[in-house]
């Protein structure tokens, strides 16, 4: 998790995308906090004009952040395996350098965004067609290909399982649930073209609208904190979180295309090269490319897992099964893990206190069980109203915890009173202290009752987390919820299955764990 | 010859009925004192009023002439070797870690424990072998020996057996029979043996108490107990058991 966030942070800092949208200015303007670079690639484009001259590879330019690295990757292998001699010079800035770059021959190409080109280049109040923008560029002898398939915009996400249950596939439907929680960046909130008009042109009606920093906003979707929040639609957190992008259907958001500008003077071979690349790119491939490039730090593999996927397009949307199965696994094992280890903290000292009678000893007895007769449904229920939980992964954890307790305290404390009389008594009659009873003699004596007590809650917990994903808590449980929303029985399986392989996993692993940790004396 | 345990007016009723009514004993240093009776007869309660695995009602229990209290029970404990009839070997324990249990836990090293180990299984006649051996990989006899090493471990100045031998098939218990007078005599040590059977107390016993419903019957040696009854009880006991074991 830590790392994520981390990837995020640096993706936030090194945006240009973000840049492009500062809020100083009303038109996106990519170079504002970059002045130091710019004034520094300026100062040497005069040797840049002469080196180009003599340059025979075609040259890719992109911007300082994650997709255009990746673009430009794309497009540099995209030439290598045409044959033609490439060369990619990366980040180096914002739009004006590489305009510049590339009307001054430093550069053949760049992936650009055709909001960009219209407000930034070609400086338009208004709207253009991609006819009027070649038209106008073409002037300085630049050329544009068709739009490569994506358009990084800003967009409203919200979680995928809430979308599908809720049915909410467009910013309209929004409308229906007056009740959803909406976090926005601060920026977004403030910008003349950002939430008051959207606001206005869908007439929505959510007033619990607050404004939340851009990293820990996701967190807050993925926690349930928050139901909606806003993002761009290429962001790579949209894949890592399970998120979908509403869809713009009253196109509020301005188009930002992804295009590739070039020099009309690029041999044409080349530019036959970039134009195969037009509308392959739709906006799940780059959102999974961002991810891969984020997760991997490394674009050129990004670029190429391109070329496979593309290879056999049929998997190309999407999560590979074979990363969400990990992803659900871990989250899983996260889950019933955390609140086994809090089961068993707090199972056997119970269990040993029940185990001496009384009337405390039946009260914790009597609690677990009233617990365990709680259907998981119900007791999540109960816990998310209460302050400390919520919808949260906490909540998730408290309930298999409060599972979990029963089978423990249970087994630990019957372990310790089958403990026959003559034998605790000799204990005592050798003169050992209270404490050293317990942990030398009685527990040891207790440990095959306990560890399957363990080995229970364990076992429960596997079959009990998938329920986690009810409240956004994620596991195995995910796929099993989609699928049943969906009424599609792979679906279900994919969790099923797996959880199910979990929990035989889980015994196994007990059941070794009963060789190292029973005492062998016991086990004769 | 003073007296190692002395119970003065002990008495200790469960639920139902008297365990035992106020009594008086002596336990004299370095006697074997045999407690007989029948079943419920109070002997086992008497022993375990020693140890205090139960606390008396009322009386108390002195040990070298010092009250016994729930406060100094812990250290007079390590002075009292205590062996009942199952054992109570802890099974999660091999026959060694059984033994040593108690010296482990006050603190003595290896090397001082290897010694007495090696002389306890001179002593009981069990091979050393089978110290690495779990109780569940031993016979009834052997077990019952390794119970008695580790009563005998920290060196008590009193033994308390319950009837130690009473789970013994007939040869095993002979045999054993014959090594523990061998041990009591070679150790001169205070012991009191719990038996029902009067052969076992005569054969242990300097002093023999017999016991019934609860009460001290009779104290004495096995011809005054013969010559002497004090009851007729004691004659019906000793003629039971002298009938049985002419057969």
């Amino acid at each position: 998790m830590n790392r994520i966030s981390k990837a995020g942070t640096e993706q936030k800092g090194e945006s240009g995308n973000q840049e492009s949208r500062n809020r100083n200015s009303r038109i996106p303007f990519l170079l504002v906090s970059r002045l130091p670079d710019f004034l520094l690639i300026f100062s040497c484009l005069p040797i840049f004009l002469i080196h180009s001259a003599s340059a025979a590879p075609v040259v890719i330019g992109s911007k300082k952040f994650t997709e255009s690295y990746v673009i430009g990757e794309i497009a540099k292998r995209a030439l290598t395996d045409a044959g033609l001699p490439v060369e990619h010079r990366q980040g180096m800035g914002g739009t004006i350098i590489l305009w510049q770059a590339l009307r001054g021959g430093q550069i053949d190409a760049y992936p650009e965004y055709t909001g960009t080109i219209v407000r930034e280049i070609l400086k338009s109040d208004r709207p253009l067609s991609l006819n009027e923008i070649r038209d106008s560029l073409a002037k300085s002898g630049v050329g544009i290909t068709e739009p490569l398939g994506f358009n990084n915009t800003y967009a409203l996400v919200m979680r995928r399982s809430e979308a599908q249950r809720l049915g909410v596939r467009t910013i309209s439907d929004l409308q229906k649930y007056p009740e959803l929680k909406i976090g926005l960046t601060h920026e977004f909130l403030d910008r003349q073209d950002g939430w008051q008009p959207l606001r206005q042109r869908y007439t929505l009606p959510q007033q619990n609208v607050i404004g939340i920093d851009h990293a820990l906003g996701y967190s807050a979707l993925a926690n349930g904190s928050i139901n909606i929040k806003d993002a761009y639609s290429t962001d790579a957190k949209i894949e890592q979180n399970n998120l979908v992008v509403l869809e713009d259907d009253l196109q509020f958001f301005p188009k930002y295309e992804a295009v590739f500008l070039f020099r009309l003077s690029m041999p044409t071979d080349a530019i036959a090269v970039l134009r195969r690349l037009q509308g392959t790119l739709d906006e799940q491939r780059m959102i999974r490319l961002n991810a891969e490039a984020e997760r991997t730090k490394n674009y050129t593999r990004a670029a190429d897992s391109y070329f496979e996927h593309h290879a056999g397009s049929a998997s190309a949307v999407g999560e590979s099964f074979s990363h969400k199965l990990a992803r659900w696994t871990l989250r899983h094992l996260q889950l019933a893990g955390f609140s086994l280890l809090l089961s068993v903290i707090f199972g056997i000292p119970l269990g040993i206190v029940a185990s001496r009678g009384g009337p405390v000893g039946q009260g914790i007895l009597g609690f677990a069980s009233i617990v365990q007769t709680i259907p998981s449904l119900a007791l999540l229920a109960l816990l998310v109203p209460l302050p400390f939980f919520g919808i949260s992964v906490r909540t998730a954890i408290a309930a298999l915890f409060l599972y979990g307790l029963l089978p423990i305290v249970r087994n630990t404390a019957s372990g310790l009173q089958d403990i026959p009389r003559s034998l605790r008594e000799s204990a005592i009659a050798l003169g050992l202290s209270p404490m050293t009873r317990l942990w030398e003699i009685y527990l040891p004596m207790a440990s095959r009752s306990i560890l399957s007590g363990i080995k229970t809650s364990a076992v429960i917990n596997i079959g009990t987390a998938t329920l986690a994903a009810l409240i956004g808590a994620g596991g195995l449980g995910e796929p099993i919820l989609s699928g049943l929303n969906l009424n599609d029985h792979v679906t279900i399986l994919e969790g099923a299955i797996p959880a199910a392989v979990l929990a035989l996993l889980v015994q196994w692993f007990f059941d070794l764990l009963d060789r190292v940790l029973i005492p062998k004396g016991l086990r004769l | 010859m003073s007296a190692l345990v002395k119970l003065v007016n002990v008495s200790k009723r469960y639920a139902d009925a008297a365990a035992l009514h106020p009594t008086n004993l002596s336990i004299e240093h370095g006697k074997t004192t045999v407690l007989i009776g029948p079943s419920g007869c109070g002997k086992s309660t008497l022993l375990r009023l020693i140890i205090r695995l139960i606390q008396p009602d009322s009386g108390s229990i002195m040990f070298e002439g010092e009250p016994i209290t729930p406060d100094n029970i812990d250290m007079l404990r390590r002075r009292i070797g205590y062996v009942i009839q199952e054992g109570g070997l802890f099974p999660h324990l091999t026959a060694r870690s059984n033994v040593v249990l108690m010296a482990r836990y006050v603190g003595r090293s290896q090397e001082e424990m290897q010694p007495r180990l090696q002389e306890l299984c001179d002593l009981t006649r069990f091979s050393e072998n089978l110290l690495s051996r779990y109780p569940v990989e031993l016979s009834g006899g052997e077990r019952q020996r390794v119970s008695l090493m580790r009563a005998l471990m920290l060196s008590p100045e009193l033994l308390l057996l319950d009837e130690p031998l009473g789970a013994l098939d007939p040869l095993v218990r002979a045999s054993l029979q014959k090594d523990l007078k061998e041990i009591f005599a070679r150790l001169q040590e205070t012991v009191v043996f719990v038996t029902h059977d009067l052969a076992e107390a005569i054969y242990f016993g300097d002093e023999i108490v017999l016991m019934n419903e609860g009460r001290v019957i009779q104290k004495g040696a096995v011809t005054d107990l013969r010559d002497n009854p004090a009851d007729p009880f004691v004659s019906e006991f000793i003629n039971a058991q002298r009938g049985l074991v002419s057969l």
